[in-house]
């Protein structure tokens, strides 16, 4: 009847039960060591992922942030039934009487070749071209001069040149105090300048750079602009951009190619998530793996230790503390793995973040959601081999050697 | 009456299968407080199964057992698990220690399921390895152990609690002549304290070294020898 009552429970305190669960762990470390990995690696793909996404974006803001969205690059149109179309000639002058823009700079393709110097063969140009730009280019594109000066800084019409970073390192330039010369033309120009990658407009970065005066005198250049780089008041872009063409080539306004450099820029970010996903989605098929991973070795664990369930059971065990017992071994396992994969993403992230000159970002959501990750794959992979641990006879057990 | 710590009346244990087998086949038995009984048998005839019923580890088919006091038919899974917790003692041939614990943990996991703090069953862990002559080996693990040294931490965790009974089966059957002889001694030794003790075991001569025994044989109780009064 109520007699029943007097015998105290079982219990199991909270601190034991951690105990407990941390026996298995400790008896087969290597094991446990490799059932965690799984998890480990699969969470750390994901933090680094999203670490790197992360970090890679700010770095893109602020790169776009320096270089402006208010540049509109102008082409003449390429294409069939475009003929050859040039841009007239006035249309630098056109462009920068409309109201809000602020600067516009062109430049214009010449037929010179350059070389590293007389003896390379006419047509193994290297894919370098040679162009007649204005002097405020460099400006207009927000662009950085890696060794020298730009063409604004040189004497008007002097036969000299401003390598891109990729013609420099063609042409193997690389250091300037010994005031090198390129085969340009036909003759030899001192290279005064080497810019930096110019992000709005990569192709000049295979360009060599004279003035149009130069370009006039020594190369025998139509000083026909075929790009115009035109800044405006940022809020005015879109209204520019509506009176582009008409303002530029008045007769054929079709002809006219409008580009924002910007936004190409957005849009290698927007392939960039593409490929985030892609990698979330892998990190989350090697977090699967590493659950049944710790499920597996879990389930091996139990059989192995029948004789401890027997013996606990024995102790005054109820189910339920067996039940515990493995599911925190489990839990334990995954815990491991999520922290230890949290610590190498956030490590991976950093290393590659400072190996590309970002900001080190590695998103709460991130740290977060792995952890919890971990502790859910934790309880999913430890529940059966638990409640298989549970159910095993007390007697049965004991009768193992 | 109140002096009965187990008892048994009609007990019978059937493992289903084809044909079924009757491990045990109607068994009455009592064990009063502080006695030391031995129940022999040959091989097959019942003792481990006995030994699983006396301590709620297994269920009877039919008859009444009760433990301490309680009948245990009234009781559920848990508190069953509580009775072994708090009343009984277990003693296995395979000792069973835990291998990543030492010597005084292993004897303080005898007190794990009853609530009581760490600290406090080290301490009366500490006073059982002592009953059983392994003070100086507490802090040794279970590995690194000899079969007879094992053994005592396996004894020393059945009394670390004080339990109404200690059930022991065959606790010298993986011992040699010489350690099994030790436990022997071991085990009056702490029958003289007042432990009350059954050793299950199919070597006569051990058990003609305790005052009481059992005979089974086909699961049923053959004859009993009394001490002489
Ligand atoms: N789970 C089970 N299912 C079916 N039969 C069983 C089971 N457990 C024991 N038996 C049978 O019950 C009988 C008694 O077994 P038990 O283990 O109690 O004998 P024992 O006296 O302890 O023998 P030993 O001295 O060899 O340990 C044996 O015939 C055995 O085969
Ligand atoms: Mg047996």
């Amino acid at each position: 009847m109520t007699m029943t009552d007097t015998i105290p429970r079982s219990r199991l305190a909270p601190a034991d039960a951690l105990r407990a669960a941390g026996i298995g762990l400790k008896t087969r470390r290597l094991r446990s060591f490799l059932s965690a990995l799984g998890i480990m690696i699969g969470i750390a793909a994901m933090v680094a992922v999203l670490g790197l996404s992360d970090s890679s974006r700010s770095d893109l803001l602020a790169q776009l942030d320096r270089l402006g969205t208010n540049m509109l690059r102008v082409e003449a149109g390429q294409g069939i039934g475009l003929g050859s179309a040039e841009l007239p000639v006035e249309s630098v002058a056109m462009v920068s009487r409309i109201g809000p823009v602020e600067t516009v700079a062109s430049v214009s393709n010449t037929d010179a070749k350059v070389y590293r110097n007389d003896l390379i063969p006419s047509g193994q140009t290297g894919g370098l071209t040679v162009k007649a730009a204005d002097l405020d280019l460099l400006d207009t594109l927000q662009g950085q001069m890696a060794q020298g000066v730009f063409l604004d800084e040189a004497p008007a019409d002097f036969p000299v040149t401003v390598l891109g970073s990729v013609a420099a390192q063609r042409l193997g330039i690389h250091d300037l105090t010994r005031r090198p010369a390129v085969w340009l033309g036909g003759d030899w120009y001192p290279v005064i300048g080497i810019m930096d990658t110019l992000d709005l407009s990569p192709d000049l970065d295979r360009a060599a750079l004279v003035g149009y005066g130069a370009a006039d005198r020594f190369l025998d250049a139509d000083g026909i602009p075929t790009t115009l780089y035109v800044r405006t008041r940022p809020e005015f872009i879109d209204d520019v951009r509506g009176v582009m063409a008409a303002t530029v080539n008045p007769e054929h306004p079709d002809q006219v190619e409008i580009t924002r450099p910007s936004d190409a820029l957005e849009a290698r970010e927007a392939a960039d998530s593409a490929f985030t996903n892609l990698f979330l989605g892998l990190g989350a098929v090697a977090l699967l793996v590493g659950g049944v991973g710790i499920a597996n070795v879990m389930v091996i664990s139990v059989l192995e230790r029948r004789g401890e369930i027997g013996l606990r059971r024995a102790l005054g065990a109820t189910r339920r503390h067996i039940a515990i017992q493995f599911l925190g071994e489990s839990l334990l396992l995954a815990a491991i793995g999520g922290i230890g994969g949290v610590v190498l993403g956030a490590g991976v992230t950093a290393a590659y973040a400072s190996y590309r000159g970002w900001a080190i970002l590695v998103p709460q959501v991130a740290v977060v959601g792995g952890l919890v990750a971990a502790v859910v794959i934790g309880v999913v992979a430890g529940l059966y081999p638990a409640l298989r641990a549970a159910r095993v006879s007390p007697t049965e057990a004991l009768r193992t050697l | 009456m109140n002096d009965v710590v187990l008892g048994l009346e009609a007990v019978r244990k059937i493992y289903p299968g084809t044909p079924p087998v009757h491990a045990l086949d109607g068994v009455d038995l009592e064990i009063r407080r502080g006695e030391l009984v031995a129940v022999v048998g040959p091989s097959g005839s019942g003792k481990s199964t006995l030994l699983h019923i006396m301590g709620t580890l297994d269920r009877a088919t039919d008859g009444k057992v009760t433990v301490a006091g309680y009948d245990v038919s009234d009781l559920g899974d848990r508190k069953l698990s509580a009775l072994r917790a708090h009343k009984i003692g277990f003693v296995f041939q395979q000792f069973f220690l835990l291998a990543g614990e030492s010597a005084l943990d292993n004897v303080a996991d005898g007190l794990l399921y009853t609530g009581m703090a760490l600290g406090k069953r080290r301490e009366l862990a500490t006073e059982a390895l002592d009953r059983v002559g392994l003070a100086d080996r507490r802090h040794h693990l279970a590995t690194k152990l000899s079969g007879g040294e094992r053994q005592r931490v396996a004894i020393a965790r059945a009394v670390v609690g004080r339990p109404d009974i200690v059930l022991a089966d065959e606790p010298t059957g993986n011992l040699d002549s010489r350690s099994g002889a030790d436990i022997v001694a071991l085990i009056e030794e702490l029958n003289r304290e007042g432990t009350t003790i059954a050793v299950i075991t199919h070597d006569r001569e051990i058990a003609d070294a305790f005052p009481r025994q059992v005979h089974l044989r086909d699961g049923k109780i053959e004859a009993t020898t009394r001490p002489r009064p």
